[in-house]
Order: structure tokens, then sequence, then C-alpha cells
């Protein structure tokens, strides 16, 4: 039985027992889930999932439930339904149920790539091979991923919709025993992942780390590689552009305001790579620009959180979306204007555009960010960020620490390695009006914790950083 | 077939196809939450989660396989996935992973519960939260937020050492927020702590909080704080509730004491550890107060259960006594790596996932004190509790966290509200100026501690109490 034939199944049977006037949208996906990880140079852990989930939401008589789980045998499905009808009709009125999506045709998925989705150990663990192999000998950990879903909806008002999405991740590190360096990467095919590449690169950033000196704690001028600045888009979407924290006031966010400096544009785009093409309300998704030019556009919504603000979904419904609102997990950085971003993204290799001059140091491993450090005076390079945690959402204040290396840069040149920092940041002011010193010319397209979510960005470089602490303390 | 009879199947289907071990666990897990907002419900959600994972060992790695499916092919099916993944490992091949020796466990384990949370009326508990969130409005507060949250898991663990053994464990618990919003910024206020307090117990944890009762107090709280002074900034002596000092225990004892991380195999994501294996048993972790406990046999506890996720059954053990570093949280194969005879601390988040190890109740025993006694016995200082934000390096030594509220302390009294209290230290430093520490221990539990790749969120349990601690650095601000 197909996936849509499984939602139908459940719409049916909640019009069935629950009555014509019951509403009804269910989701179901399919799932082989993969990640070959490893540590000390070596496959520790290997593991695949194949999964199944069936999620539904109701509206009955002004009330709302929603259920989910994975039987999906019709005894599964009987129950799911019962339970969710029981929970609706037990539960308070929902004066501000936003009604079911209407039918709206989907937008083609992104290109499908069958060895992505049906890889198996072996790919994973080739990759794995010549990512360490190419370390040199230095110590290295990370994984190798791959994930493909095939999901259908279908609601009450008779809208459907079916995709499925492939994607391959890898990330890792190699260490020398005092410094990390770091190379990870997320794309629509495995072929694209070229372990051999990202092992060298990690390595390079690893060895130029080495015997790091502490700095004192203050204001730096930074220029952040992707990696780092996928930390502050993160931060930026979870808090800021989420249609429910706009609505209540906890978002920095204005539409039609300058917020931004004029280098800045950021839009999410669940269709550029490796995402279904309707959302949880089978809302048709599409690329929504946040901000323009440094002004601030909009947020994303869901169903509930449009009609609070009298919007339109922007297709980012999500579950749990109630609790947490709205969030776009596919945030790019637009790179510098005239740059062609889309095609670095899709070139095969390390992550970042390629290195060609012969001259770059291991601590920088692209033309792109080496363009970025020639106008520094005195700044940091800052490789990656991490445990980034909000002190104000409003404001956007965050705490949290450098890792996998961090360097000097004087006159343009990385001169020394830093030793890590903490930082305390409002991440919407470092990236205010004036604030952004320079932009990438190359976007990278970087992994999150879980597929389907990523983030794309060239290396940034900023007025000031501010660092409030050194590594001890 | 039965839930023992499939996870059978499955590790003999391992073991057909070439692992030297394998285990595998059944678990069915029923999860509800409801979550209300100014007064209304705003979710409600009933998850049923059936299924089987599989674990084999082959030369130095662990495969995993995970299906949605108890049928006796399925089964099977997952069992040869499991150890065909295993083998694909041998192309990066390191050290045969042996597994420390345990008995062979065949029992039967169920968590104390007196209340079945799942039982209660949803009526009843939508009722708690709405009373409670309203009353958060009605006081001044521009959004308050309520929650509980309910997982009833059963499981079944077999393994060709011949375990054989089902466990049921039912954990439930909740809170409440006040958020005020003022010229840009937010203040928050929670009770008991934000997201709420859990345990492996029934609905009686819930109702013993006695959540609506506490919400006029923090919704005039979270006002209050928008034109509090701000925490100074400097060197002070700093008061911590258990809240917040459990915490503390979780992200700079608790992490740093995983022996995953100490030999390296979370280095990419989670990160390593301080500590070096060569200094357990005389590394100086704190003051003679500090004294932590590895107790997943604590009643009530959100750690606690009768056996881990490979069988092997609940101890308590010391990490650290008297401030001297003596213990770790360790699983059969990690405990054999690091010449250590114990394991105990394994656990998966569901059928879906590879077992790990993962904390279980760490936490201080009790100290000689009061919260009154050391406010008294200090001259000049910040109390600070509830957590706000948290922030820890990858080797859990720089850390820096926010609270929601602290108080001035002066000449031994508690003074004005302070708003944005930060704090931050290093690990060994930090737990060597605690001074004073309480006996008003409380088990907290934190449901959403995240680790390993794929993600897995853990429940984990930490008893705390107020304690002192000496010349922090205090008042971090952008």
């Amino acid at each position: 039985m197909t996936e849509l034939d499984l939602a139908g199944q459940v719409v049916e049977l909640v019009r069935r027992l629950g009555g014509p006037g019951a509403q009804a949208e269910a989701t179901v996906v399919r799932s082989d889930l993969a990640l070959t990880r490893f540590a000390n140079s070596f496959i520790h852990q290997n593991v695949g999932e194949s999964g199944v989930s069936v999620r539904l939401r109701l509206h009955v008589d002004g009330r709302t439930a929603a259920g989910g789980g994975s039987l999906i045998t019709q005894d599964g499905l009987r129950a799911l339904v019962d339970r969710t009808l029981a929970a609706a009709r037990l539960g308070p009125p929902d004066p501000a149920w936003p009604g079911l999506a209407p039918s709206a045709p989907t937008p083609s998925a992104p290109a499908f790539d069958e060895a992505t989705a049906y890889a198996d150990p072996d790919d994973r663990a080739e990759r794995v091979r010549a990512f360490v192999a190419a370390a040199g000998g230095l110590t290295t950990a990370g994984y190798c991923r791959t994930a493909h879903r095939s999901a259908a909806f279908a609601n009450s008002t008779g809208h459907s919709a079916s995709g499925r999405t492939a994607e391959a991740a890898m990330d890792g590190i190699a260490r020398t025993g005092g410094s990390d360096g770091v190379a990870r990467r997320c794309a629509d095919r495995i072929g694209d992942l070229d372990g051999a590449a990202l092992g060298a690169r990690a390595a390079a950033k690893a060895r130029a780390a080495a015997d790091p000196v502490e700095l004192p704690p203050g204001r730096y001028e930074v220029v952040l590689e992707p990696a780092a600045v996928a930390d502050v888009l993160e931060n930026l979407a979870f808090y800021g552009f989420n249609g429910k924290r706009y609505a209540e006031r906890q978002s920095f966010a204005e539409p039609g305001v300058a917020q931004f400096d004029p280098a800045v544009t950021l839009v999410d785009d669940p269709l550029r790579g490796s995402g279904l093409p309707f959302d949880a309300e089978g809302t048709p998704r599409a690329a929504v620009t946040l901000v323009q030019a440094g002004t601030t556009r909009g947020v994303v919504h869901d169903r509930r959180t449009a009609t609070e603000v009298g919007a339109t979904s922007t297709g980012h419904a999500a579950p749990g979306a109630t609790t947490w609102g709205p969030i776009p997990h596919n945030l790019c950085l637009a790179a510098e204007p005239g740059a062609d971003a889309r095609a670095s993204v899709d070139t095969p290799g390390a992550a970042g555009a390629p290195a060609t001059a012969g001259d770059l140091s291991g601590a920088v491993a692209d033309v792109d960010t080496a363009a970025l450090l020639a106008g520094v005076r005195r700044g940091l390079l800052v490789s990656d960020l991490w445990y980034t945690r909000v002190l104000d959402p409003k404001t956007l204040v965050i705490t949290g620490l450098t890792r996998n290396g961090v360097w000097l840069v004087e006159d343009g040149v990385v001169t020394r390695s830093v030793r890590d920092l903490r930082f305390t940041e409002s991440y919407p002011r470092v990236l205010g009006p004036g604030a952004v010193l320079g932009v990438g010319r190359h976007a990278v397209r970087l992994p999150d914790r879980v597929d389907g979510v990523w983030w794309e960005a060239p290396p940034l470089r900023l007025a000031s950083w501010n660092f409030t602490g050194g590594a001890s303390g | 077939m039965s839930e023992f009879d499939a996870a059978s199947a499955a590790v003999q289907a391992a073991l057909d196809a070439g692992a030297r071990y394998a285990d595998a666990r059944v678990m069915h897990r029923r999860y509800e939450s409801m979550s209300a907002r100014n007064g209304d419900i705003e979710e409600l959600a009933q998850d049923e989660s059936v299924g089987l994972g599989v674990r084999a060992l082959v030369g130095s790695s662990w495969g995993f396989h995970a299906v949605p499916d108890l049928s006796d092919a399925a089964a099977r099916d997952a069992g040869r996935r499991a150890a065909r993944t295993a083998a694909a490992s041998a192309r990066v091949p390191g050290p045969p992973i042996e597994l420390v020796p345990g008995p062979a466990a065949v029992a039967s384990w169920a968590s104390p519960c007196t209340v079945d949370p799942l039982g209660v009326a949803l009526s009843t508990k939508g009722d708690l939260l709405v009373e409670a969130t309203k009353t958060i409005v009605d006081h001044g507060a521009d959004h308050a937020e309520g929650l509980y949250q309910i997982w009833d898991t059963a499981k079944w663990f077999v393994s060709s050492e011949g375990h054989r053994i089902d466990q049921r464990i039912r954990e439930c618990g909740g809170g409440i927020s006040a958020t005020s919003i003022g010229d840009g910024e937010t203040q928050r206020r929670s009770y008991p702590s934000y997201r709420g307090q859990y345990g492996t117990t029934g609905w009686e944890l819930v109702e013993s909080l006695d959540l609506a009762a506490h919400a006029a107090e923090i919704a005039d709280e979270s006002r209050a704080l928008l034109t509090a002074p701000l925490c100074p900034a400097g060197e002070t002596d700093l008061i911590l509730g258990g809240e917040q000092l459990a915490l503390q225990i979780h992200e700079s004892v608790g992490h740093a004491i995983e022996l995953d991380r100490i030999l390296g195999w979370e280095a990419a994501f989670a990160g390593t550890s301080w500590l070096d294996l060569a200094q357990l048993g005389s590394l100086r972790y704190g003051s003679d107060l500090m004294t932590i406990t590895i107790d997943p046999t604590l009643p009530g506890a959100l750690g606690s259960f009768g056996f881990d996720d490979e069988g092997s059954p609940a101890v308590k053990r010391d990490a650290v006594r008297e401030g001297r570093w003596v213990g770790v949280l360790a699983g059969r194969d990690s405990a054999s790596v690091a010449g250590l005879d114990y394991a105990g601390s394994v656990r998966a988040d569901g059928w879906a996932r590879l077992p790990m190890v993962r904390m279980t109740n760490v936490g201080l025993e009790p100290g000689p004190h009061t919260l009154e006694e050391i406010i008294a016995a200090t001259d000049d200082g910040v109390l600070m509790d509830l957590n706000r934000s948290w922030s820890i390096d990858d080797k859990r030594l720089n850390f820096q966290f926010g609270c929601e509220v602290g108080w001035e302390i002066k000449k031994g009294r508690r003074g004005r509200l302070l708003r944005n209290p930060t704090y931050t230290g290093i690990g060994p430093h930090f737990w060597r100026s605690m001074d004073m520490l309480s006996a008003e221990t409380v088990a907290w539990g934190t449901p959403n501690c995240g680790k390993g790749q794929p993600g897995q969120v853990g429940h984990t349990g930490h008893p705390a109490a107020p304690a002192r601690f000496r010349n922090v650095r205090v008042g971090v601000r952008a």
C-alpha cells in the first residue's frame, strides 16, 4: 500500500467514525535512514532504520487533537483514529482553528537520486575510509549518512500531495592532539560527497590550528567560515523568523525595516535541495525571502500563525509547530551578488570553493575566505561555533564558544592559532546596518542534526564580535 | 508472536549472519503531551510507537538495524541487516571490542506508579493547565505556558548471552512559565522549572507540584524583572538554587564522566572530556563537600530503571567522593576498553536507536546546611535560580549559564531582585570553590538531554540542593 493510500485511508476512517463534519489531515512517511559513524579513525557505530510514521490531526465539534505512531495495520490505523477522536472530544474548544489547506498544485520535488536513497553500508564506509586516509595519520571522527523519505498527505477537503527526497551528508574532524579541524557538507547525491577532499581539508585545518595561544577577550573583527555562519542562520531562523514568536512579539523581526546590512539577503528555500514539496498541513512549499538587501520582508507561517496575524501560510507547518512555531529550516544567506552560488554548492569537492591560489595556509582553505581576510587589519578567523544558547530571545543575545579552529589575522594574513573563546553577542546586531564588511562569493550547504534541515552560507566578514571569555575562563 | 520471540529471532539471525554477540530490544511506547497558552489548550498529542532494534557486534564495530514490525520475517531481516552493517565497518577497522562480563539476567521490573498518568481524564489534565495559565495572564504576564508530558514504555530485551528482561517505565511531569515583554527584552519565570519537573512516577508527581498555586507568583516576578536592576558584573560569592545546580551537575559533571566521551567516541559532535582515565581515583574534582553518585536505583527519579539497555542491573556507584573523581558512566564495551569492571549506564531513546552511554541519576549527596543558613552566612553575593540558558565547551570545562532570576545578597539577607543573571567559570575551579551545601535535596528531572548521531534525547535525574561557590564571575552580557 502506498503512502498516499494509507493517508487517504486514515482520512476516510475519520469521516466514517467522526461524521461528515470531522476535518482531518494525515501524513504518512516511510523512511530509510542510515549513518556510519567513526571515531579514533575507525568505524565504531554503524546504524540503519527502516521506519514508517503516520500523523493525524483532526478537528471535530470545534476541538482539535493530534496523534501519531508507527502502526499501519488496519487495527493500528483504527486505534489511531479512535484515540485521536476521543482526545478531541474530551479536549477544550479551539477557537483559533485555521481550517484545512485547500487543494493546490504541489510543486515538483528536487531531483531524486536513487543511489543516495538506496546507498548501502559499503557506500558510506568507503567515504569514511577516504576521509580517514586523507587525514594523513591524524586521528579522525565523524559520520557519513544517507536518508530517504517517501511521504504523502491527504485531508478532508480532497487535497492530497506526495513526494520523496534523498539526502547525503558527511561531517568529520581531524585531530592533532591539541587542535581539531572540521569539514562538513550536505548534498542531494552521495556521489557528491568526496571523503578524501573533506578529510584533507579537516587535516589541514587541524594542523594549522596546532599550538594555539590565548588571546584576551574583547571585541574583534571576524571572518566566519560557513560552518560558523550556519549557526547564526539557525538561531535567526528559530527565534527571529518564526511566525509564532513574531505574533507573540518575542521576535526581533520588523517587516519593512532595514534591520540588517544591505549585504544581507536571506531566503528560505526548501526545494533547493532534499526538501519535501509540501508541509505538514499540505501547503505547497516555495522559496520565501525573509530579508532582501538588509530589509526584513517577513517571517514564516503555518496556517495557525498566518491566521493570527492576517497573513497566508508560507508552507512551514510541522509536527509540534503549535508549540514551537513554524521555523525556516533551509535558510540560505545569499552570496555576494554576481557570484553563481548555486553552481558552487553543486560542485563536488571540499566544503567551500576549491582553493586555486598557491599560497593559502592550512587555516585558509579556499580563495573565497582568503579574499575576505585580505581586508582584515587585525581580527579572527573562526571555523565553527558550538553550544550556542539564547540569553534573551527578543534581542537574540547568544552565548557560545568557538570550536574546530580560531586564528589571529593581522594585515590580511593568518599569523597564529588561537585557543577557543567564549562569546556573548546579539546575532541581529552583528549583521546590522554597516556591520557586514564582506560576503563570500560561494555558498556552501551544511547539514543539520537531522536530514532535511540544512543551512547554506558563504563566509562572512563582520566588523565586530564580542568575545567575553578566554579558554581559561 | 510475543515480543520476546521477535527479539530472540532477531538475535539469532544476527548470530547466523556472523555476529559474535547480538542483542535486541522491542519497545512499545505511548506518549502524551498537552500544552496550554494563556488559558487555552494549545496542543494535545498522543503517539504510539512499536518496533524492534537489534545490535550486532562484528570485529571492532556495532551494526544496528531497527524496524517498526515485530513479525518473524521482519525481525530476522533486521538481525541480518545489523550484522551486515557491522561487517561493512571492516573497511575502516579498529581494535576488536570486548564486553565486560555481567550476569545474564532473567527478570521483570516496573517503575513505581500510584496514579496511572494515561488513565487520568484528559479534561482533568487540561483543566489543570488552563487554570494555571489563565491565572498567570490575569496577573499581568504577556504569555503563559503550561505543559505536561507522559511516557509509558514497555520493553523486552534479549541477548545472545541469555538475557531476557522485560521492564515497564512510566514517566511524567509538567510545569508552567510566565513571560513578560518589555522594551526590547523579555523576562521569564517558571515553576518548578522551565518545561517542568519530571520523574519515573505516576500522575501523583504533577499533582504534588500544585501548579495553580504558584501561577500568580511567577507572573508577578516576570513583570517585576522587567524593571529590576541588572545583575552586577564582577566576581562575587554565588549561591545557586537546587534547580540550577542540577543543570550545573548535568553539564559539568554528568557529561564529563561519560566514558564514551573520555575515550573519544563522541569527539566529532558531543565532544570529549577534560578528564583523563589515568587520573581516575586521584584527581581533585571539587571541594570535600562534593560527593556525586550515579544512582539509577533512586525511586521515582527520572533516570531510574531496573536494568539498562544492555541488561546490566541498576547499581548505585560513586562518581566523585569528597571531591575526588572515582567513577564513570560506562557501558560494557567502553568499560572493557578502559579496563574497568562495571557498566550499567547504557540506554537508547527508542527502539530505533543504538544504545549508548547516558546519564542515569547523577547528583549531589546532601550537605550539612540549609539555604537560609547559606544566605545568612553570605556577606556580599548573588543568589540565582532556574535555568534560562546553558552553554559549555566540548571538553565540559568552560561554562556560562544564565538564570531566570537573581537576588542580591547583602549582609546575610536576601535583597533586591536582579535581572539577566549569568555566571561563568571553569568546571573544576568552580566545584573546588563550593564551601556550603544544603541538605534540601530534590531529584530534578531533565527530559531533554541531547547526544549521539543520529540524535537521541535522554531522560536524566539530578539530585541537587542549594550551594554556595566563592569568587565566581557573574553578570556577563553582550
